[in-house]
């Protein structure tokens, strides 16, 4: 077989949503850019999530601004390739509440948003009912956001490594990274792989958006970062007429995504799809990667949102999946130049916020690779905040 | 063994006992029973097996049953369906 000899700037390891925006921005910023995954393109969790590009649920802090950007550049990567040829959908989130605690957290949260530049509208309860005619009558207060999108992650993953591709990047799936390849300084030239048409690549910098995956790859570097996998599953029921209409979610959730327990938590979040399916989100347990479904897991996200929208409790669910979210204990993701193995840059970690993240974190590494000022400051991202957890 | 009798979109079918509403309906000549809800395309049993969701009826009302896991039972009323067959939900 012949070999080609493979040179790069930039390797992206991870054909996820988030390598494929890596790979999007660093191409069209005059990159040459090499991408490749073990599996195939959007196989781990880009194709088992929910495709959320959410605002409502960041507080305020290094990860709202973040999500402000990617926000922005969600809107005009719609714009650029299409909004129906990736199910862009500018829908709006509607945040809701039940019992007078939820309700007075979720004013002080809409308060706080506001004052950091998140369109975050309190609605009264019958204004909630024009937004979402199916809520439960028992629903006493709500917030309209009217920033949140949805997109099909795994038509954008595609569409966006082909635009990659046709600014000279190249992709290899089935192609698993075995070994860091070392200059004499220590610094990372490459990497070997188990690909008999693609064994070597070099490259000035490696990308590490291997997601949940991407602990195991920086320890194959020599340089870990704490990612862990956290388990979630999503509910499909059969398809319907047009009949949710926003992201609908508890104020609860926002309470679960920070939160530290290992226990399951379970609250909920429904949407439709194009398909008119509707998927019943996101239940939260730390388990390790074990693939086995949980019956009264299912069980109670469906009667939570049967507690939000009581008609689906006559409609029947077609199946269920489930995905491995990438956390880190601090719930911020890992993006920057790691300091133990020049060479090395991470962009993995977003935990359940992969999706909607991708679109900063891409344009903050195409902006760091190319020795430009980042948008965002991003320090509080640096894997080197790590340091006293790891040593 | 006692023949089962229900009614599709108003006229009688037999079935054998334990049969499924698919299945008698293939055996009674009808190849499709379902109209796809974007463009109208028809559909009958595919799978056979309970994944593909396309041999779809209404069955006593209830919309969505997949005819090749329903058993037929005396006296249903199995109806063709149209879109997602829950048109009243929309708003």
């Amino acid at each position: 077989m012949e070999v080609a000899r493979t040179t790069a700037d930039v390797l992206v390891v991870g054909a996820g949503m988030v390598g494929a925006a890596c790979a999007y921005y660093c191409s069209a910023a005059g990159l040459r850019v090499t991408v490749l995954d073990r599996a195939a393109i959007a196989g781990g969790t880009t194709s088992a999530c929910e495709g959320n590009i959410l605002v409502s649920d960041k507080e305020p802090g290094a990860e709202l601004e973040l999500a402000l950007l990617s926000n922005r550049l969600w809107a005009a990567l719609g714009a650029e390739l299409g909004a129906a040829s990736v199910e862009l959908h500018h829908k709006g989130g509607v945040v809701v509440a039940k019992s007078p605690e939820a309700a007075g957290g979720l004013a002080t949260l809409t308060a706080e948003q506001r004052r950091h530049g998140i369109e975050a509208v309190d609605v009264a309860p019958d204004r909630l009912f024009e937004l979402e005619p199916n809520l439960a009558p028992d629903i006493t207060a709500g917030a309209h956001y009217p920033q949140d999108m949805q997109v099909q992650p795994m038509l954008a993953t595609a569409e966006l490594l082909r635009r990659a591709r046709r600014h000279g990047a190249s992709v290899h799936t089935g192609t698993t990274v075995v070994e860091f390849l070392r200059g004499s300084g220590g610094e990372i030239t490459g990497v070997r792989t188990d690909a008999p048409d693609v064994p070597t690549i070099s490259a000035g910098w490696v990308i590490n958006a291997a997601g949940s995956w991407g602990g195991s790859l920086a320890e194959l570097a020599a340089a870990p970062i704490p990612v862990l996998p956290r388990k979630g599953f999503v509910l499909v029921t059969e398809p319907l007429p047009p009949v949710i209409h926003h992201k609908v979610y508890t104020a609860e959730y926002v309470a679960n995504v920070a939160s530290d327990d290992a226990a399951l938590q379970t609250s909920v979040v429904v949407e439709s799809t194009r398909a008119g399916t509707v998927l019943i989100g996101a239940s939260r347990e730390r388990v390790g990667f074990d693939r086995s479904v949980s019956i009264p897991v299912l069980r109670m996200l469906a009667r939570q949102a049967i507690g939000v929208f009581p008609f689906l409790s006559d409609v029947a669910l077609l199946r269920s999946y489930l995905g491995f979210r990438p956390y880190c204990p601090d719930h911020l993701p890992v993006i920057g130049a790691d300091h133990r193995a020049p060479g090395l840059v991470h962009a993995c970690g977003h935990e359940g916020a992969g999706i909607g993240l991708a679109a900063g974190t891409g344009h903050l590494i195409a902006q760091l690779l190319t020795d430009r000022e980042p948008d965002l400051d991003l320090a509080p991202f640096h894997p080197a905040r790590f340091q006293e957890v790891t040593t | 063994m006692d023949v089962i009798r229900f009614r599709f979109d108003g006229r009688g079918i037999e079935a054998e006992q334990g049969q499924s509403i698919g299945a008698a309906l293939i055996a009674a000549g009808y190849r499709s029973w379902r109209s796809t809800r974007r463009t109208g395309q028809p559909r009958g049993v595919f799978c056979g097996i309970g994944v593909c969701f396309d041999c779809l009826v209404t069955v006593n009302g209830s919309p969505n049953q997949r005819a090749c896991l329903t058993e037929a039972r005396h006296d249903d009323q199995v109806a063709t369906q149209e879109g997602a067959g829950r048109d009243h939900l929309a708003g």
